[in-house]
């Protein structure tokens, strides 16, 4: 393993602690619990909270600021955070508008939110929670923990903080983080596997001419395996069970995000775009709004993911809304 | 303090060993987690179990179920995964069962699992089958309640639920996974051990073990 680490042990520690130096503007670490939490918090606003495993950055952390997440609670590597950290950063961020917890469908993430969500509850603080499961790779949802939470948390996060930051209520930004669920696909594929810190190996093994289709982010295999193909197959293979899925239709306004995995070059993103674009405008569908760069990764995993998000006029409006994190910044 | 209690002291020495034997497997467990689920399961379960015997070595009982509790409330927050909530479910609720009491009989520890695993089937919806640590626990807690209607000694009735937690674990080999991470894989989770169900055979183990099973 070929990592610049210190210690294994310290990993996520040591980034998170750089993380805020280079951010201090903006974030901070929280007194005693590991989550991170923007420096003007609380306000007086509904206080949006997500949280996962580490690992995927920028996500979640690099979200925390202005027009997006209140607090972010990152995990060990791959790992759910645990309650306390939930808990201990919704009360730090609480504004007296309540709670959102933006959770990734992931069985672990689910009954470590829902336990702080359970302990916030029975202080009185009000708390809601939408679970983000735009993974089409997941096919059969009824035997399975469900869809995963993939690259449609990213624009969840984005459209639903701005939303909270021009005062919207508990109720109303819930429900418009559900309608953002309702209306984004995602689906993900990776040329190499990835080594977890800890682990000291990859996660899986792949041929060298070998490809993984509908891979998840947490290093964890995808659905099946092929040989490499053109840029444009792939792209056409993932796009089509996106597209069918929703399903998107002509005429359908759609926010595109591109997204690497962490070890693919902007370069080859931009290939993956260039063939996304070809591939929606024979479809009629219209790309309005896009996003292309390594935003919810999988540690050094070479691969993408693509997202669809259908947008409806006040999503537009919201993506457009100033946003001032480490890891999305525009309009300020 | 005989053979047929579990006493303070005994509940020490079981986290005690359930930490050695945790540290032992810790690359085993993730080598099956890397194959079915996301490789973290050894790591998160050794990070809880040492910082739960520090937890328990630091403070003086006279409750087993205080012993359990601290244990549950610790792997809580330092295992994360869905490991830490489920594992430490199953100790919070094996610890109210035991609570008040200086020492638990086969039949009281018998009702203590199950208490137990009714929680980890509330919380994390698994149904015998599923691929899960529920599959090495179920038959475990049968055998040890079984075991206890029979009036057998507790040192049998825990050798036999080893017995039966072992060949649940083995059966998860061919089934395919239908919660968890590992449910994504889909058939090709089958043809290969849960991570979960061995964990729990593992702690079963260490639990025997340190009663002189």
């Amino acid at each position: 393993m070929k990592k610049l680490i210190n210690d294994v042990e310290k990993a996520v520690e040591e980034s998170l602690s750089g993380l805020v130096k280079a951010h201090a503007d903006l974030i901070k670490l929280h007194p005693s619990v590991r989550a991170v939490l923007r420096v003007d918090s609380p306000k007086e606003k509904v206080a949006i909270i997500s949280g996962g495993g580490s690992g995927h950055e920028p996500m979640h952390t690099g979200y925390v600021g202005y027009g997006m997440l209140d607090a972010a609670c990152p995990g060990e590597i791959f790992t759910s955070p645990t309650p306390d950290q939930m808990y201990e950063a919704a009360k730090a961020v609480n504004g007296g508008k309540g709670i959102l917890f933006i959770v990734k469908n992931y069985s672990g993430d689910i009954m470590n939110f829902q336990m702080a969500a359970d302990m916030l509850a029975a202080e009185g603080i009000p708390v809601e929670q939408v679970i983000i499961n735009d993974d089409v790779a997941v096919e059969n949802s009824l035997y399975t923990a469900g869809r995963r939470g993939v690259g449609g948390t990213v624009l969840a996060e984005k459209i639903v903080g701005a939303k909270a930051e021009k005062g919207g209520s508990l109720e109303e930004v819930k429900s418009l983080c559900e309608r953002v669920n309702a209306n984004v696909r995602s689906m993900g594929m990776a040329l190499t596997p990835c080594t977890v810190p800890a682990a000291g190996k990859p996660t899986f093994e792949l041929g060298p001419d070998e490809i993984e289709i509908g891979i998840g982010i947490h290093g964890e295999p995808g659905r099946h395996r092929m040989k490499l193909k053109p840029a444009r197959e792939i792209v056409e293979m993932l796009a089509t069970a996106i597209v069918d899925d929703l399903p998107f239709k002509a005429g359908d306004e759609v926010l595109a995000f591109v997204n690497g995995m962490g070890g693919t070059p902007l370069s080859e993103l931009y290939i993956v775009y260039n063939d996304l674009s070809n591939f929606l405008e024979k479809k009629g569908i219209k790309i309005v709004r896009n996003l292309v760069g390594n935003y919810i990764t999988s540690l050094e995993m070479q691969g993408c993911s693509i997202t669809l998000l259908r947008l409806d006029d006040e999503m537009k409006q919201l993506w457009d809304a100033p946003v001032c994190t480490p890891g999305l910044r525009w309009g300020m | 303090m005989d053979n047929e209690h579990l006493d303070v002291t005994k509940a020490v020495a079981i986290i005690e060993n359930i930490k050695e034997i945790i540290d032992a497997n810790k690359e085993f467990l993730t080598r099956l987690d890397s194959a079915i689920g996301d490789a973290d399961h050894g790591i998160n379960m050794s990070r809880g179990f040492t910082k739960a015997l520090e937890k328990v070595r630091s403070n003086q009982y006279n409750d087993i179920g205080a012993v359990f509790k601290d244990v549950a409330m610790t792997l809580m927050s330092t295992v994360g995964g869905a490991a830490g909530p489920l594992y430490g479910t199953f100790f919070m609720r094996a610890s109210m069962k035991l609570s008040g009491h200086q020492e638990a009989d086969l039949a009281l520890l018998a009702q203590a699992f199950r208490e137990g695993l009714q929680g980890v089937v509330a919380l994390g919806k698994a149904q015998l089958g599923d691929k899960t640590m529920v599959d090495a626990l179920t038959p475990a807690i049968e055998a040890l309640e079984a075991a206890a209607k029979q009036g057998l000694p507790l040192k049998e009735g825990l050798k036999r639920a080893l017995a039966m937690a072992e060949k649940g674990m083995n059966d998860t080999i061919p089934l395919v996974a239908r919660k968890g991470r590992a449910s994504y894989l889909g058939e090709r989770s089958a043809g290969h051990q849960d991570p979960g169900a061995t964990s729990s055979y593992l702690i079963l183990k260490a639990f025997c073990e340190a009663l002189g099973v």
